[in-house]
């Protein structure tokens, strides 16, 4: 085991993909020599040449467009975009390409080798145009993975097993938590299941269900719950898509409760989809209605951003309301 | 850094603005209507064994086109899209490359395939969406695709499969494959993101792909006159270094020479090159149009003087590698040929309910498979209003 932060996870786990495979490139604006803005391509070019980790030009509907042009080619394209804010002018090539090139072709052609990281999320002060929690817009196409890990550990083993699944991922990377805090990360090659959400504490009362950094928010809301007497139950759910029905609905038939929390904007946010999924699951378990603890459907705001941010006490709140309906 | 510019370029002391057209682009034109070369013209590589079989295609293109388009009006396919005028660009261009090399074309290429051997059958199967559609009856007639003859499935999205050319290429040259990747699209498409995203990630990285634009004056019923200014879409290509040349596309030997040349270049470079093929669109954008909305009888009868299968044919009877009752068999055959394989694909089987959701991922997730689970039972509760799935339930 090695202490590394998140970006060294994902570092690591792009280094152990190249290496394992000489098919697969990271590419992306800055990622080759600097090793991107956030450092997660650092020392790739070096080590395998500016051919397999080079920078593109300022092209998001270029770079998705060449990566799937590659993916169907056979090759393993990682591509980069730079925020999760700028991933929409490569929203076509996303939705109407990478996610349909199988189904359109009936298997002809595929993109299954690609994989999409970027950074997403506040808390780092970066106003409405580098804060932003696009994934549910993905969750509405057919034909992708959406992926968010919390921490260095499940970075790298989410990132190896989004690389070599057969269907294109996005990957989205909490980048409050790059360099937050470090982890114990196994050295090795390994991989953790996509589509598998993970229960982070097992409770009796409530089930408290988040991913990527809102996962903290969670636990620190869970321990003051906890103070109360309240016992929580929290969830990971890692994928978003697919999603973890089952894990999630035996716990909510367990606890009877559910606050789900994200920071994206509350309407059409995943954390309908899932309340919904789950009423018709668990609706006669339901001891009160599901909880959404979400960001306000405002843009995501700059000088009040602590204010937008659905905190602990924001969820705290939630719980209590759950517990005494 | 790329210092050049600034560095080497020539310097004037008062201001200079430089007009698009004053970079002057030539169209190559080798062969004439009545099918004698132009003076000093350079034939492609062709014999008459080729030049046979690229005529053959020709007329299995137009003959497919007027049989589906009758097809069309008779209501027995839903949608059609002709290349009437504009043969010459998709099967010269695939005559003139290997069959590794990768075809990506926009939506009016089909002659493209029918050089690489697609079969009657294959296009019906398509057309009907049956079971026997490669593409498993998921999209609409016209959109083909074979992996076994390197011809990318159509998109409707316009203009996506520029960048994603762009990316294929480099695969190929990081494989160092002896193998390029021709790029089709109109000069309509060249107005989309994608396609300046493509040239210039292609002219970057150095990716050996064949851009082929095939001007034909109308994007639906836009004419290119409303589409862009400048010096049409050739001296985009220029702007992104991208290695241009702009030819005659109803001359089917231009067409052939060109893309001979392009590919040699782009391989031997490991670079991006750039085709402008001028051509016209004597047809309606397809069965859903009318140009007679937007354009005059005396301008479609203009073009129609510089047919490309007519300039061919002309010349393959000058070199006497063919004669009037060869031609009037081949018409036959092919105009019987396509309406039996009309009778037999219309009434295959639909793809089964299951394709609904395969291929959607590599295996069909939960949510999917519980989705068409509960369709399933609910058709067998109401068969007689779902007849095509109904019965093989």
């Amino acid at each position: 085991m090695a202490q590394m932060n998140l970006l060294q996870a994902i570092n690591n786990a792009l280094d152990i993909a190249m290496a394992d495979n000489d098919r697969a490139l990271c590419f992306g604006e800055d990622v080759g020599h600097f090793g991107g803005v956030f450092r997660a391509t650092s020392g790739l070019q070096d080590k395998y040449g500016k051919e397999r980790c080079f920078n593109t030009p300022l092209t998001e509907q270029g770079i998705i467009g060449f990566a799937n042009g590659l993916a169907a080619q056979g090759s393993v394209p990682i591509a980069e975009i730079q925020f999760a804010d700028y991933i929409f002018p490569a929203f076509d090539q996303i939705v109407n390409e990478s996610a349909k090139f199988r189904y359109r072709s009936g298997n002809e052609f595929n993109v299954g080798n690609l994989t999409i990281r970027s950074p997403y999320g506040g808390g780092i002060a970066g106003g409405l145009y580098h804060s932003q929690s696009p994934e549910a817009y993905f969750t509405h196409t057919p034909g992708l993975k959406v992926v968010v890990p919390r921490n260095p550990y499940q970075a790298k083993g989410l990132l190896l097993a989004s690389i070599r699944d057969d269907n294109p991922v996005i990957f989205f990377e909490p980048k409050r938590l790059y360099r937050a805090s470090t982890g114990e990360v196994p050295e090795e090659d390994y991989q953790l299941p996509l589509g598998k959400a993970d229960v982070v504490s097992t409770g009796d009362d409530i089930t408290l269900l988040a991913w990527g950094a809102q996962m903290e928010i969670m636990e620190k809301a869970a321990e003051m719950a906890s103070a109360d007497g309240i016992s929580c139950e929290v969830i990971d759910l890692r994928s978003i898509l697919p999603w973890d029905v089952e894990t999630v609905a035996n716990s909510v038939m367990k606890t009877g409760r559910l606050v789900i929390s994200h920071e994206a904007p509350v309407t059409s946010g995943f954390a309908g989809e899932i309340a919904a999924t789950i009423q018709q699951e668990c609706f006669l378990h339901l001891e009160s209605p599901i909880e959404r603890v979400c960001g306000l459907d405002t843009p995501y705001p700059l000088a009040q951003e602590k204010e937008y941010i659905p905190d602990h006490l924001k969820v705290y709140e939630a719980i209590k309301r759950s517990i005494n309906y | 850094m790329n210092t050049e510019i600034y560095n080497e370029g020539p310097v004037v002391h008062k201001p200079v603005f430089i007009d698009g057209h004053s970079v002057e682009i030539p169209i190559l034109k080798v062969l004439q209507q009545d099918g004698t070369l132009y003076p000093g013209a350079e034939l492609p590589e062709i014999d008459q064994e080729l030049a046979t079989k690229v005529y053959k295609t020709l007329a299995f293109h137009r003959v497919l086109d007027e049989r589906m388009v009758a097809a069309q009006r008779q209501g027995r396919v839903s949608f059609y899209i002709a290349a009437l005028g504009e043969e010459a660009t998709s099967v010269g261009g695939a005559a003139a490359l290997k069959d590794q090399d990768m075809i990506m074309a926009q939506y009016r290429e089909q002659g493209a395939l029918m050089f690489r051997g697609f079969t009657t059958e294959q296009f019906m199967n398509q057309m009907f969406s049956n079971e026997k559609d490669l593409g498993k009856g998921r999209q609409m007639p016209i959109h083909y695709g074979s992996n076994e003859l390197n011809y990318m499935t159509i998109s409707s999205p316009l203009g996506t499969q520029i960048p994603q050319a762009s990316g294929y290429a480099y695969g190929q040259k990081l494989q160092g494959l002896d193998a390029v990747t021709i790029c089709y699209f109109g000069e309509g498409a060249a107005s989309e993101g994608d396609f300046h995203a493509g040239l210039n990630m292609a002219a970057v990285h150095k990716a050996p792909v064949i851009f082929f634009c095939r001007n034909n004056g109308y994007a639906i019923s836009t004419p290119s006159d409303e589409q862009y200014v400048g010096n049409g879409i050739a001296s985009r290509g220029v702007g992104y270094g991208v290695k241009t040349i702009r030819i005659d596309g109803n001359d089917i030997l231009a067409v052939m020479k060109a893309v001979q040349l392009a590919r040699e270049y782009a391989l031997k470079e490991s670079a991006p090159v750039m085709i402008e093929a001028m051509s016209y669109r004597l047809g309606a954008h397809s069965t859903s149009d009318d140009p007679s909305g937007y354009r005059t009888r005396e301008e479609e009868a203009k073009w129609q003087a510089h047919d490309p299968i007519l300039r061919m044919k002309n010349w393959m009877l000058a070199q006497n590698w063919w004669d009037e009752a060869q031609e009037s068999e081949l018409f036959e055959g092919l105009r019987d040929e396509v309406l039996a394989a009309v009778k037999v694909a219309e009434k295959i089987d639909k793809p089964e309910l299951q394709e609904m959701v395969n291929d959607v991922y590599d295996v069909p997730p939960k949510h999917l498979q519980d989705q068409l689970d509960a369709l399933a039972e609910h058709i067998k509760k109401y068969p007689d209003a779902y007849p095509v799935t109904s019965g093989r339930l």
